[in-house]
């Protein structure tokens, strides 16, 4: 299959791919952060998380919208104000279904499942209603657009670089906040033993809202982030559902790094197997390949050692 | 014929009722049009049927049941497309005698793996082995290392990604994302005529009924309790000294094979297969159809998907975008309030009524014999 390429050709076409799969790990990295939070921390199956993210890619194109008609001088910077409000939305709807659902299911992880599942449908339902079914796309700024040449066979585009960016953002903010901040302990805490971290006065109710609130508000970022490189419709969330659930599995659920680790190998796998096959059996190559390592190593590539 | 030990009384009750429902009632109620959506529903009753053995009875929750249906499904349709594309049939193709989608697909001769189903023997053990064989495969894999709950679902769910997508991706042997289409015979007999669908249908309540009795079979051996013990306390039965892993292999795979047959089924009720009805969604959707029935009454499964299926036909005939809205509120509500479903409420709500009604005809016709029997001389009781 390499045959008809020369090396430099060669070279050119993994660089490429291999930027075409960073653009993919990014998303895979925002939204398997959130979901890492949500059941690698909680214990918690959140079929909807896709729908969160969607949720946060219609902030993004309602806010993009909004600048455009009223605020354009302001249009270049739009994307700093949608990627907030898309976490608050996200974060905000997040904290109403772990009152309203998921805080009644906790001892139930199956059950979690089939409910956040009805919740999916409910929303894209809702999205198909308000949105229409047709998918949208938000206008890039100026700035964002045309892609930059490194060499004469290289070029990458710049939507892309900033969604890296953001990603690596991202991901610094929440591993700070996990591993170093006061809040970070508590979710570890009540992770590690419910009943010992209410005992030392944490409130482990409040906690859990939070933190499902977060995990949710991380994928509104990563719609938000989404809009950059595709366009939204309601259904674009179930897409990734299952390929971000397995990036978690697969990197060991309770592990940031691990998370990380294997949305990288994943991604890059995928794009580079696109490049010489078609794009579905690239994907189902490397399905496969996920399902064939999680079934010789349930545990994920990065298991933490507790004693249950 | 049904010794009393086998079903106790309400499930005799169940059975008579569903048999009464199925065999005699919507027969004589229903044109052929609707008669076939019923036996449409009915493929997927032995989808839940095969879930309620190994999810409510073993805690093995599978998401990719689809994949099994799927399997069945396309055994049956690869048999029937063969016949359907006779060299007579298709003489205008490039390569006669083969399935029209290979044609298109720049195929000229038939792939190995078609060769089998040629014939309806074959293909009939086809449909019992495939599915069951990859079940085995999977659930060997997963069970022995202890793989189980929430990772199970989620690899399950991966594989019927996988699956759909290779049927999408592999046009040229599968027919792609339109499926198999076309199909008109069953060894020389017309499946598409209002008389060959009301005999399928007969068929099918038929194979249906076997299969539960044969769940019920299961149920009430050592195997089946079990099974319930597994899913209560599964370190427990470890520790008891059984193996818990081929266990639920078993159980697994016996939901497969069900779920392979009722694929079959809808292939020759509805005339072709299609990757949609092997992905994520339909998989999910067989799974609230159990749970809606009750997860752990195997009457409860048909009832659930059949009530299910005619609320999500008569919703999108009249209000199409209501649908999505009542089956995401259905979900949340059983798993929040209804954890037992319509069998639990049928539990806990009717039959305790009935049993009551039950007794008290029983006390008053006890009452009424020891009056008569006083008035006759004789001792009372």
């Amino acid at each position: 299959m390499f045959g008809d390429y020369s090396i430099g050709d060669l070279g050119a076409i993994f660089a490429m791919q291999g930027f075409a799969g960073l653009i993919l790990f990014s998303v895979y990295v925002l939204m398997a952060l959130g979901l890492a939070i949500i059941f690698g921390q909680m214990g918690v199956i959140n079929m909807a998380h896709g729908e969160f993210m969607i949720l946060g890619a219609y902030v993004t194109w309602l806010t993009s919208n909004f600048f455009q008609s009223h605020l354009p001088s302001l249009f270049s910077g739009y994307f700093f104000v949608a990627m907030v409000l898309a976490f608050i939305a996200s974060g905000a709807l997040g904290m109403l279904v772990e009152w309203g659902l998921i805080r009644h299911l906790y001892k139930r992880p199956l059950d979690t499942l089939l409910a956040t599942w009805g919740l999916s449908l409910i929303l894209q339902q809702a999205y198909r209603s308000v949105f229409g079914a047709r998918e949208v796309g938000v206008e890039l700024p100026q700035w964002m657009m045309g892609s930059k040449q490194v060499t004469d066979t290289i070029e990458v585009p710049i939507n892309g670089i900033f969604v890296m960016v953001l990603t690596l953002g991202i991901t610094m903010v929440v591993a700070y906040i996990m591993y170093k901040s006061r809040w970070g302990r508590q979710v570890r805490a009540v992770v590690q033993n419910r009943v010992m971290a209410g005992a030392v006065g944490i409130n482990t109710e409040k906690v859990d809202r939070y933190t499902f609130g977060l995990g949710c508000g991380i994928a509104g970022i990563a719609g938000s982030a989404f809009t950059m490189i595709g366009s939204t419709g309601p259904t674009s969330g179930q897409l990734y559902i299952v390929d971000t659930f397995l990036v978690v599995v697969f990197g060991g659920a309770a592990s940031l790094f691990g998370t990380i680790a294997s949305a990288f190998t994943i991604s890059q796998a995928q794009s580079t197997m696109e490049f010489f096959m078609s794009g579905s059996m690239a994907k189902v190559l490397t399905l496969l390949t996920i399902v064939g390592i999680l079934m010789i190593r349930p545990q994920g590539l990065f298991a933490l050692k507790v004693r249950k | 014929m049904i010794n009393s030990r086998f079903f106790n009384r309400s499930e005799l009750l169940g059975f008579l009722s569903l048999l009464l429902l199925l065999a005699v009632i919507l027969p004589l109620f229903l044109d052929v049009f609707r008669l076939n959506l019923v036996a449409k529903y009915l493929t997927y009753a032995f989808v839940a049927l095969g879930l309620v053995m190994c999810w409510g009875y073993g805690g093995i929750l599978s998401l990719g049941q689809g994949v099994f249906f799927g399997l069945g499904g396309y055994c049956m349709a690869m048999f029937l497309k063969l016949e359907a594309s006779s060299v007579a049939n298709t003489k205008i193709q490039s390569t006669p005698g083969i399935p029209d989608f290979m044609d298109w697909n720049q195929i000229t001769a038939l792939p190995l793996f078609w060769k089998p189903f040629h014939s309806l023997t074959l293909t009939i053990i086809a449909i019992l082995v495939v599915p069951t064989l990859l079940a085995f495969i999977i659930g060997a894999a997963m069970f022995k290392r202890r793989v189980g709950g929430v990772y199970f679902a989620i690899i399950t769910q991966a594989i019927a990604a996988i699956a759909t997508i290779l049927i999408i991706g592999q046009q040229g042997y599968t027919g792609g994302i339109n499926g198999m289409t076309d199909l008109r015979t069953l060894n020389g007999w017309d499946i598409r005529t209002d008389h060959a669908k009301v005999i399928l249908y007969f068929f099918e309540v038929f194979v249906l009924f076997a299969c539960i009795i044969a769940a019920q079979f299961i149920r009430l051996t050592k195997l089946g309790r079990i099974l319930v013990a597994m899913r209560e306390q599964e370190d427990r039965v470890r520790f008891s000294g059984y193996s818990v892993a081929n266990f639920k292999i078993f159980a697994f795979c016996a939901a497969a094979m069900f779920a392979a047959i009722g694929g079959a089924m809808f292939t020759l009720q509805i005339g072709f297969m299609s990757p949609s009805f092997v992905g994520i969604v339909p998989s999910i959707e067989m799974v609230i159809y159990t749970a809606v029935g009750g997860r752990m009454s195997i009457f409860g499964a048909v009832y659930g998907t059949l009530l299910v299926n005619y609320a999500k036909t008569m919703l999108s005939e009249s209000f199409p975008e209501l649908w999505l809205f009542g089956l995401g509120g259905l979900f949340i509500a059983v798993v929040l309030f209804f954890p037992n479903g319509l069998s639990g409420i049928w539990r806990d709500h009717v039959a305790r009524h009935i049993d009551r009604l039950i007794a008290m005809r029983s006390s008053k016709s006890k009452k009424a014999w020891a009056i008569k029997s006083a008035a006759d001389g004789a001792p009372a009781e």
